[in-house]
């Protein structure tokens, strides 16, 4: 039979970097195709050039067997190919049937858009695919899940068979992911194929029909799930043997660094974000937050690092009130901030990573006397620093904005980690990174708490948040649902407590038969 | 900070919310209305408002409004402390809407303070004040048609200030106004085009490519009028557009003379506001429109040209803006003078933030800034004791309250000045 979709030697170069080195891929119909790599090995790149985003510089496209030119979005669409982005594309201010509709608008008169008919073919497909959504409800009011269905039907509504689907579970909670599942092999059980866009091997195992593993921009291999391990697909990803579990001893708690008290905080635009949270870190435990993006961890994060005010409640470090103490403030408690979004709150990308090195010290002795800015240390410290932690960079006054998203997390480690520190916060610490960089920054966390600092650590990873911490707080529209010792959580009981599900009511969930 | 101090942000998160505050700015009003005009009332003075107009075609005549001054001045201010308790104690949807209409409220208690004991004609001053709006309205929705697609456009003075020029000199050469506007039409769509490659193409910062613009119509437009027109008088004696009245509807006492007895700029205005609501809220065109104003990529993954539909849009604002330029010379005495704009295209996009970036709010906004403009004309003759420089500071003021953010913060289209660089 021929292959709905047919990749052949799909060569991609930008300056300096090989995106797609002749890549081969076929994807047949209704076969859920998915493609395994690390961030930065091409996946996106090869996923933008098939929906005509892109251009390739060498190789042909074939759909259903003939060979095709893909200049724009508008060519993919008409070929049946849709996509579903990582970054959503919706416009948050106009309805369902708005976005869904725009670019092929239904229209009576001439011009004038017919609303009440494309809702009405919208609610068909809702119905044909079990994507359950309200046309009219402002995309800006949907929770990210019921987005995501949006997305999907906008391609259904488009009449596409070739779904691109490019990571859709980052934003997703466990039950989220399975429902997605559910949605995706009805899918394909009604003709449409897929190609699923993903860096986690257990959604590969759980719903791939095959895969295809990249690395570097080349196709190492395509296999099937249940002829392979994770561990195998871990190792053609990577390179290398890599091991999916972090060591660790048990923790030894001491006495309460971080203490934090009926804390409110607002986002940016005055709606409360974090509601009444209490929260206790103590030294030598890792305690994580987990949390689909958005229920407030990100402010918690700043209220705490004096990066934002609170609104009420009260932060206390080592016993000392710093509520409303600036990010200086906080830093000279001893502690340090491995912030969200490392290039944006961590670093001045322009600044040669010496300098950057010294971003939370630079006003002090020996860096800094009087007035005057001393280099000898600054280039001491820098020369030590890229030794020690192994900073990939040219020489010290390489700007930080040339060195890979692995090596830029390096430096702020490096910052942060290399003064006497009691409490570390470390919010989303491995976003992004390649696996290799990964490990490297969860041994330093565990060596942190092994000191016998206090570690917050904030990430959306389920699996990082049971791999380090121990003891997991949930956090879900601004509250603390529970905190659970890392030993007793299940991913199951972790995934409730994410949508909102109260403990009492997960336990009695559990001894319901499963739904 | 130090720990533990209290500053307004504080203040204002613990203690007051957005919809409290607006309700103390409600009752403010109404304090400002009783203690500025009250006291200066004498019991029983009438204030006679004249509804009926000499010029032009003339409506039925209907009996004047007089009303005793203490006692509306009173009501006026009852009304605004009542909408003041009513955002306090339940909100209101529309807080911003409301803001318009109090603004109203204290204009009339201001005019009904100037009229005690005196008459004044409010007809006279109603249909002036449409006329005063119209430069104002066509320079907010030459803003909204850039502005929906991501693209500011602060030039608006300036085309507004060339477009006169051209429009006044092409008509008194061809001796029709039609070819006037026609001409005001070619410079601003000129001039819009010109914007949209600075923005677009070439990526110029959005406010400096305005400003090169409006710069650079200000000193052409003045070195040629006073260097050549100054010279060639006949070049500055354009026909005009005169009023044409709408049989029977330019009858209706009040309403014929404000917007059935006008010239064809302004019924142009009022057509422009109605087209660009539908084609903005209920066309195709509209919704890809405002598509790539909100979220150019998403608009660009569904296959829609971002760049041509910002081109498109663009121009089009730009050929809105020389119409109203046109409205300067032709739709009034047919003379260019320097800079005779003065700042009606800046005014025109405080307009359009004020009305929310839609053409109906922002030709709401702009006959508020008409109404102030038309009233402080008119003081003159009531011999007013305040200088009218300050009642013309008023809806700035109020503007600068809207747009700081205290009283409701109005949303531009999320895309906003931003290039689009497809990758």
């Amino acid at each position: 039979m021929t292959p709905v979709l047919e990749l052949r030697n799909i060569t991609k170069r930008f300056p300096g970097v090989l995106a797609n080195d002749h890549i081969n891929l076929t994807l047949e119909e209704g076969e859920i195709h998915a493609l395994l790599g690390e961030n930065g090995a091409g996946k996106t790149t090869l996923m933008n050039i098939l929906y005509g985003l892109y251009k390739a510089d060498e190789g042909e496209i074939l759909v259903r067997g003939k060979p095709v030119e893909i200049r724009s979005p508008s060519d993919a669409i008409a070929l049946g190919i849709g996509m579903v982005h990582q970054h959503f594309m919706l416009v948050p201010v106009m309805t369902v049937t708005e976005n869904i509709m725009l670019g092929a608008e239904v229209t009576k008169f001439g011009p004038f858009l017919d609303r009440a008919a494309a809702a009405q073919r919208i609610r068909e497909l809702s119905r044909t695919y079990g994507l359950e959504v309200d046309p009219e409800a402002y995309i800006k009011d949907l929770p990210v899940g019921v987005q995501q269905r949006v997305e999907i039907l906008k391609l259904l509504y488009r009449k596409a068979d070739i779904l691109i689907l490019d990571e859709p579970t980052a934003v997703l909670t466990p039950q989220e992911v399975e429902e997605l599942f559910e949605v995706i092999r009805s899918l394909v059980a009604k003709g449409n194929s897929v190609i699923f866009i993903t860096h986690k091997l257990k959604e590969v195992m759980a719903i791939a029909d095959r895969v295809t593993v990249l690395r570097r921009g080349r196709v190492v291999g395509t296999t099937r799930p249940e002829e392979t391990t994770e561990e195998e697909l871990a190792a053609m990803m990577v390179g290398r043997e890599v091991s999916l579990v972090v060591e660790k001893k048990p923790a030894r708690p001491g006495d309460v660094v971080l203490s934090v008290r009926d804390l409110h905080v607002r986002d940016e635009r005055g709606e409360p974000a974090v509601r009444g949270v209490d929260l206790d870190v103590r030294a030598g435990e890792i305690v994580g937050i987990a949390g689909v993006q958005g229920n407030g961890q990100t402010e918690l994060v700043e209220a705490i690092t004096g990066l934002r005010e609170p609104e009420k409640g009260t932060i206390h470090i080592k016993g000392v009130d710093v509520t409303w103490a600036s990010s200086r403030q906080f830093f000279e408690q001893g502690a340090a901030h491995v912030p969200e979004d490392r290039q944006r709150d961590g670093l001045v990308l322009s600044y040669p990573v010496r300098d950057n090195l010294i971003l939370n010290m630079y006003y002090k002795p020996p860096f800094a006397i009087g007035f005057r800015i001393q280099e000898k240390p600054i280039e001491e410290n820098a020369r030590r620093l890229v030794q020690e932690f192994d900073i990939r960079t040219p020489d010290i006054y390489t700007p930080v904005a040339n060195l890979s998203g692995g090596n830029q997390q390096k430096v702020i480690v490096a910052r942060e980690f290399s003064r006497p520190i009691d409490l570390l916060v470390a919010s989303q610490p491995t976003r992004g990174l390649d696996v290799g960089s990964i490990e490297y920054i969860h041994k330093r966390l565990v060596a942190k708490r092994d000191e016998g600092c206090a570690v917050l650590l904030v990430s959306s990873e389920l699996d990082e948040i049971m791999a380090l911490s121990d003891r997991i707080a949930v956090m879900y529209e601004g509250e603390i649902m529970a905190v659970i010792p890392a030993e007793e959580a299940t991913r199951e009981q972790l995934g409730l407590l994410m949508a909102g599900v109260r403990p009492e009511e997960t336990s009695e969930k559990a001894q319901a038969p499963a739904a | 900070m130090a720990p533990g101090t209290l500053d307004w942000a504080t203040i204002r998160h613990r203690y007051l919310r957005r919809e409290q505050v607006l309700g103390i700015v409600y009752l403010l009003f109404a304090i400002a209305i009783w203690t500025l005009f009250l006291p200066h009332v004498e019991a029983g003075a009438k204030a006679k408002f004249g509804l009926n107009v000499v010029t032009g075609v003339k409506p039925i005549p209907v009996p004047d409004l007089v009303v005793p001054a203490r006692e509306t001045i009173l009501l006026l201010g009852f009304i605004a402390a009542f909408m003041g308790g009513w955002q306090l104690s339940r909100g209101f949807k529309e807080p911003q809407a409301l803001l318009a209409v109090l603004l109203v409220i204290f204009l009339l208690a201001f005019l009904v303070w100037a009229t005690a004991g005196k008459s004044f004609n409010l007809t006279g001053m109603l249909a002036s004040t449409v006329l005063r709006a119209t430069p104002i309205a066509f320079g907010a929705l030459s803003g909204v048609w850039c502005e929906r697609t991501a693209v500011i456009n602060i030039a608006i003075e300036g085309m507004m200030l060339s477009s006169a020029f051209t429009s006044v000199v092409i008509a008194s050469a061809t001796g029709s106004p039609y070819w006037g506007l026609l001409a005001a039409i070619v410079t601003g769509a000129v001039l819009g085009l010109v914007l949209a490659v600075l923005a677009i193409r070439f990526r110029v910062d959005q406010i400096i490519a305005g400003t090169a613009i409006n710069i650079f119509a200000i000193g052409l437009t003045s070195f040629l009028s006073h260097s050549w027109l100054s010279v060639r008088q006949d070049l500055n004696a354009a026909p005009n557009f005169k009023p044409i009245p709408i049989p029977l509807l330019a009858k209706i006492p009040v309403l014929g003379p404000m917007f059935f007895d006008v010239n064809l700029i302004v019924y142009i205005m009022f057509a422009l506001v109605i087209i660009t609501h539908i084609i903005l809220f209920h066309t195709r065109w509209g919704l890809r429109m405002r598509a790539v104003g909100e979220h150019p990529k998403a608009a660009d993954t569904l296959g829609i040209n971002v760049y041509l539909t910002r081109y498109i849009s663009v121009t089009i604002g730009g050929i809105i803006a020389g119409i109203g330029g046109a409205y300067f010379t032709l739709g009034s005495v047919g003379r260019f003078d320097e800079v005779m704009t003065a700042g009606k295209g800046f005014i025109g996009l405080a307009a359009m933030i004020f009305g929310k970036w839609t053409p109906i709010g922002g030709f709401i906004a702009s006959f508020i800034f008409g109404l102030a403009d038309a009233l402080q004309v008119k003081m003159a003759i009531l011999r007013v004791p305040i200088p009218s420089e300050f009642l013309l500071m008023a809806p700035y003021l109020v503007t600068i309250i809207v747009l700081s953010g205290v009283v409701g913060r109005a949303v531009p289209p999320a895309a906003d000045g931003q290039p689009y660089v497809k990758e």
